[in-house]
């Protein structure tokens, strides 16, 4: 804990009903790149079957935050725990043998949708599906491809099975994506800003199939900039603000009246944009 | 999907087609007409002087081409080994172990830093010193391997930094372990990237692998000297050798485009 925050973020209780048990916790979080302070002590907890979506401007620590979840950064300070593994932040050792494999046991836990989709070029759709299912968590093939057929139906996408990521529309590649995480059976997704790169034409089919997601109980961490789908698609919104979440609660509140000036003249200026 | 529409018969679109057709059909003519009058004046020149002895060419021809299946297989065996050692030295050298890190760096900074001529005679004559002494043509083998190892790891290295970060991370998001996402995602992309470096490679290793002619590998150069030396007829023995090197370089890189081109045309 730094000891230097200034104001205990607003957190209103999250009222929907359909919550489980907590299935992702951040605690305390704090990263520095160099001697610059980007995050400074971030809590998060997360049931299971809640959709939380971050928002704040760029550069408040947002996408930082969502990459320390599965360590693609290492935090600096701090601790995740998903379904049950815990990893405390090790910085001094974070190229150690028992601290990686740590690691990918939450990574295994967890999956991420990356703005740039980053599906594998060399291969087909069906094999960047089941690469991992089958190499990392020891699936039999067959069943792995049902599972991937599965998922492909589901962001609606069967008939590119055979496909190469090239053939595809940035949204088509992005709902693969979103397939390939999904095909992990991960406790919960996280989404890196996943409308981001595409066409604005293309956001839609993309947020369609999150919105599903949402409904349908998955829990999921979401950093966007779709305050509209924020709206829709979220249990509860986070906003972001220099490394520290500032206020946190039901779209509706936060969205429309929020209780800190940071997040109204946020939202003031995003939506007059 | 836009479907191209035929153009009208006498419309200006035709026109236009019909005169681009036209300038790359002249294009073609004029340079394929450059090589063949060059290469006839060459030719004719040649023979105008009387200097050639084709009944010589017509007897030791077919002993010196045999050397071009040997400096095939010197070359397609060297180059595989080369590659095998690029791919170790440029995961050696992107190593954050200070160890195999410093042998890579060494060994490539050595191997550079010096002929190859010299390493083929350190193998070749120098080692025996050691009591290692190896047949000729392994001897040509392992030097030409090292030496373009040493290049082409620097090939590999920048190819393996080539490929996009995210494509490591989205490996690593999915739980694989360092080792799969090296040879399941990173070295594949890798591949295609340096593809046409080592083609440009292979080119050049069929010409350096003349070089082994002075270690006695009886391979197209050592067979020209040789015969053109003893019979003092070197004008016709090397003609024969440059021809066959060049004709070797061609076919090769004719396949060579046509491999890049289907990669490109591929899936990325």
């Amino acid at each position: 804990m730094t000891g230097q925050r200034t104001m205990e973020p607003v957190r209103h209780p999250v009222t929907a009903r359909h919550l489980g048990d907590v299935v992702a916790r951040a605690v305390g979080v704090e990263k520095y790149y160099g001697r610059n302070h980007v995050l400074r002590g971030v809590d998060l907890e997360v049931r299971r079957g809640e959709a939380v979506m971050m928002i704040g401007r760029s550069g408040s620590g947002k996408t930082t935050f969502l990459r320390c979840i599965n360590f693609l950064e290492e935090p600096t300070v701090g601790s995740i725990e998903i379904d049950g593994v815990r990893v405390d932040a090790d910085p001094l050792h974070a190229r150690s043998k028992a601290h990686l494999e740590q690691i990918r046991q939450i990574r295994i836990r967890s999956g991420m949708v990356f703005q740039e989709f980053n599906l594998f070029p060399h291969m087909s759709v069906l094999q960047n599906l089941i690469q991992a299912p089958v190499k990392v968590l020891g699936v039999a093939q067959h069943e792995a491809v049902a599972r991937a057929e599965e998922y492909l139906a589901k962001v609606g996408l069967s008939e590119k099975r055979d496909e190469y990521p090239a053939r595809l529309s940035g949204g088509q590649k992005q709902r693969v994506a979103i397939a390939r995480a999904l095909c992990m059976e991960p406790k919960v997704l996280l989404f890196d800003e996943p409308t981001s790169a595409l066409d604005p034409e293309l956001i839609g089919e993309v947020l369609n199939v999150m919105e599903g997601l949402a409904h349908e109980g998955a829990t999921m961490i979401v950093v966007t900039h779709e305050m509209h789908f924020a709206r829709e698609a979220a249990d509860r919104v986070v906003f972001l603000e220099e490394g520290r979440i500032v206020e946190e609660g039901p779209p509706e509140k936060i969205l429309n009246d929020p209780d800190d000036e940071r997040t109204r003249q946020f939202l003031r200026r995003f939506l007059t944009e | 999907m836009i479907v191209a529409e035929a153009p009208q018969p006498g419309s200006i679109l035709e026109q236009v087609e019909a005169s681009q057709a036209r300038s790359r059909t002249s294009f073609r003519l004029k340079f394929a007409g450059v090589w063949v009058v060059l290469i006839g004046a060459l030719l004719l020149g040649l023979w105008l002087t009387g200097n050639i002895d084709t009944s010589f060419i017509a007897e030791w021809g077919p002993f010196i081409l045999l050397g071009a299946p040997i400096t095939i297989l010197l070359s397609v065996v060297s180059i595989i080994l080369a590659t095998g050692l690029a791919i170790i030295g440029a995961i050696a050298r992107l190593s954050r172990n200070p160890y195999i890190n410093g042998v890579a760096s060494l060994y490539v900074s050595l191997v550079r830093g010096t002929p190859l001529l010299v390493q083929i005679f350190f193998i070749y004559f120098a080692l025996p010193q050691f009591g290692i002494r190896l047949p000729s043509l392994l001897a040509g083998i392992i030097a030409l391997s090292f030496n373009y190892g040493a290049y082409m790891t620097e090939i590999f290295r920048a190819g393996i930094q080539a490929v996009p970060r995210g494509q490591r991370e989205a490996a690593q998001a999915l739980g694989m372990p360092e080792g799969m996402v090296m040879r399941r995602i990173v070295l594949p992309q890798a591949f295609r990237i340096v593809t046409p470096a080592i083609g440009n490679d292979f080119v050049a290793m069929i010409k350096d692998s003349a070089l082994v002619s002075t270690i006695a590998v009886q391979e197209l150069l050592w067979r020209a000297d040789t015969v053109g030396t003893r019979f003092f007829r070197t004008l016709e023995t090397l003609l024969i050798a440059a021809a066959v090197y060049w004709v070797l370089t061609i076919v090769f890189s004719y396949f060579q485009e046509r491999l890049e081109r289907r990669m490109a045309r591929g899936d990325r």
